[in-house]
């Protein structure tokens, strides 16, 4: 049994906490002092660093929402100067404004030396070679996994996403051993390959899927480690706590979470109250050490729960199980997060469509496909195709500039899509996992 | 003074079976005559073009129905029987820096009839009476 860090993730279940007690304390106290918006929330909420007397009192603390990092936007919340900032990712936000993420050298290192503990805990090390297939750039997926498995040693091939074709033939000729990417791009890859007649199985090296960015099903592994021989790993993270951060380990049961790097809480979503081990709800997470932009409470609206007890590997930190939905109506495209309240904005700036539309997930060839109805406005008819087809193409290059992912656009007639009372069910989700 | 400016009415349709026949059925009830009609397809939509004989009412009725409809100004130009007609009024009208929309033709009781929907509605109807071309006036259809 490898680990990286042994004598971290060995760490007794007692002295991890009084060293999460120190941390969270120490943060408070930090945050008091060095940032103006933590203080007046803190201030606000009526409780003072010296109130913090054990890590139950966490529970005392004032909550961090999506929401907030959109009103700081871009960088109004951060706790260091631009100078000291070594990164920025960049996801889209809610509605109009995107969220950014900034990273001191210490954040970079951190967020690696998670990854590094967790590629390790599915058996990969020296001598696997990676191919990370999640998107490069301002996604937080390409580049998080490209340092972790640099990190073990592992020889990285920065694929990206994209050029299926190009991904299987390099996946075999560079006898890659572990693949990153979101599972549904896994089984477009096996399914390419199969075109190509280069079955995964057979005919590559393939062995371990560091697979996550999106909710997938134990089916779903099922039939993944089946089809391509191989054993496939859950990861988890988002962007606001640095990215994707923690994996399974071979026995597959639950994600560890690093407890000396961030504090997880399971909350009942209606009423912010902290619920037992095993049971559902809410992930709440406090980032124990970062720097450039520490959250207090950060709700991430992914619904999942705690497993009790200690992980036959011998680690001691918490267990989170599977992402099993939302708390809003976040939709995961492609790795990608999409929120409706986006789609009605970039309408919403456009003269001759209506506000009325539907979002219709499905998937193609084991890759996602959002299809955006959206009715016609009357007043701006144009009988010319061509008008209408301009506008067609308007609104599918300002949906892909906003949500990072490409849609398919339908024009439908005025009146035809269905109306709501109350709250509006644009999203018709067809996928089954 | 002769209007050759004819009202067409265009219509917005999904693709969608038994929508073509709803605005049959709709003209049919207000006991409107279709004289001439086209359909442009674009893949999921399309836009039905015709020209009626009471075409206000026809715009309401429809309308009514919950169709989504416009009413255009449309050229109308009767088809001499002899080649290079087309390429007569494609000249004078390229001549005359008026770009052609779109274009469609029919077959009228007094022969060939060819619609087209112009960028500069009233310079392209100056250009061609200009010329020996017979221009369909408005009034012919009601
Ligand atoms: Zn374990």
């Amino acid at each position: 049994m490898e680990y990286w860090n042994p004598r971290m993730e060995r760490i007794p279940a007692d002295e991890l906490r009084d060293l999460q007690y120190k941390l969270l304390k120490t943060l408070v106290y930090k945050l008091y002092n060095f940032s103006p918006f933590y203080r007046r929330r803190l201030k606000e909420s009526g409780v003072l660093p010296d109130d913090i007397h054990s890590l139950k009192d966490v529970s005392k603390l004032p909550f961090t929402q999506k929401t907030d990092l959109r009103d700081n936007y871009p960088d109004k919340i951060f706790c260091v100067s631009q100078s000291d900032v070594a990164r920025y990712h960049v996801s889209s936000g809610t509605t109009g404004k995107p969220t950014v993420v900034g990273y001191t050298e210490h954040d970079l290192n951190l967020w690696t030396e998670s990854l590094a503990r967790s590629l390790t805990a599915c058996g990969l090390g020296r001598g696997d070679t990676m191919q990370v297939s999640y998107g490069y750039g301002l996604f937080t997926g390409g580049l998080g996994l490209h340092y972790g498995a640099e990190r073990i040693g592992a020889s990285v091939l920065p694929m990206s996403t994209g050029n299926t074709e190009r991904q299987v033939e390099l996946m075999r000729d560079m006898k890659v051993t572990a693949i990153s990417c979101t599972p549904s791009y896994l089984l477009h890859i096996a399914e390419t390959g199969e075109k190509m007649g280069i079955n995964i199985k057979d005919d590559t090296d393939l062995k371990t899927g560091i697979l996550g960015a999106e909710p997938w099903s134990e089916r779903m592994r099922d039939r993944i480690e089946e089809e391509l021989g191989i054993d496939a790993y859950d990861i988890y993270g988002t962007s606001e706590l640095s990215g994707p951060m923690f994996t399974e380990c071979q026995e597959k049961n639950g994600a560890h979470v690093w407890g000396d790097q961030m504090l997880i809480e399971i909350i009942d979503p209606a009423s912010g109250e902290v619920l037992e081990n095993e049971e559902d709800g809410e992930l709440v997470v406090t980032t124990l050490q970062k720097e450039a932009l520490p959250l207090l409470r950060y709700r991430t609206g992914d619904l999942t729960k705690i497993y009790d007890g200690v992980c036959a590997c011998g680690r001691t930190h918490p267990r989170m199980a599977r992402i099993k939905g939302r708390t809003d109506d976040m939709l995961i495209i492609r790795g990608i997060n999409v929120f409706p309240s986006q789609v009605e904005h970039v309408l919403m700036s456009i003269d001759n469509v209506g506000n009325h539309f539907q979002i219709v997930v499905d998937r193609k060839e084991m890759l996602d496909n959002m299809l955006v109805m959206v009715e016609v406005n009357e007043n701006a008819f144009s009988d010319k195709i061509n008008d209408l087809m301009l506008l067609k193409d308007r609104v599918g290059s300002k949906l892909r500039n906003v949500l990072n992912i490409s849609a398919e656009v339908e024009l439908v007639e005025p009146g035809t899509l269905p109306r709501f009372e109350g709250k509006a069910k644009r999203v018709v989700d067809r996928r089954t996992l | 003074m002769a209007n050759y400016a004819i009202k067409q009415i265009s219509i917005f349709l999904e693709n969608k079976p038994g929508r073509l026949a709803e605005v049959a059925e709709a003209m049919n009830e207000a006991k409107i005559n279709i004289l001439a009609f086209s359909i442009a397809e674009a893949g999921d939509f399309g836009v039905v073009r015709m020209l009626v004989n009471k075409p206000d009412e026809a715009c309401k009725k429809l309308h009514e129905k919950g169709f989504t409809v416009s009413l255009t100004r449309v050229l109308g130009i009767k088809m001499k029987d002899e080649p290079g007609g087309l390429y007569e009024i494609a000249k004078i009208l390229g001549d005359s820096d008026v770009n052609i929309d779109y274009a469609y033709a029919y077959s009228g009781t007094s022969g060939a009839v060819f619609i087209l929907r112009v960028s500069d509605l009233e310079l392209a109807i100056e250009k061609i009476t200009e010329r020996e071309v017979e221009l369909i006036e408005d009034t012919l259809f009601e």
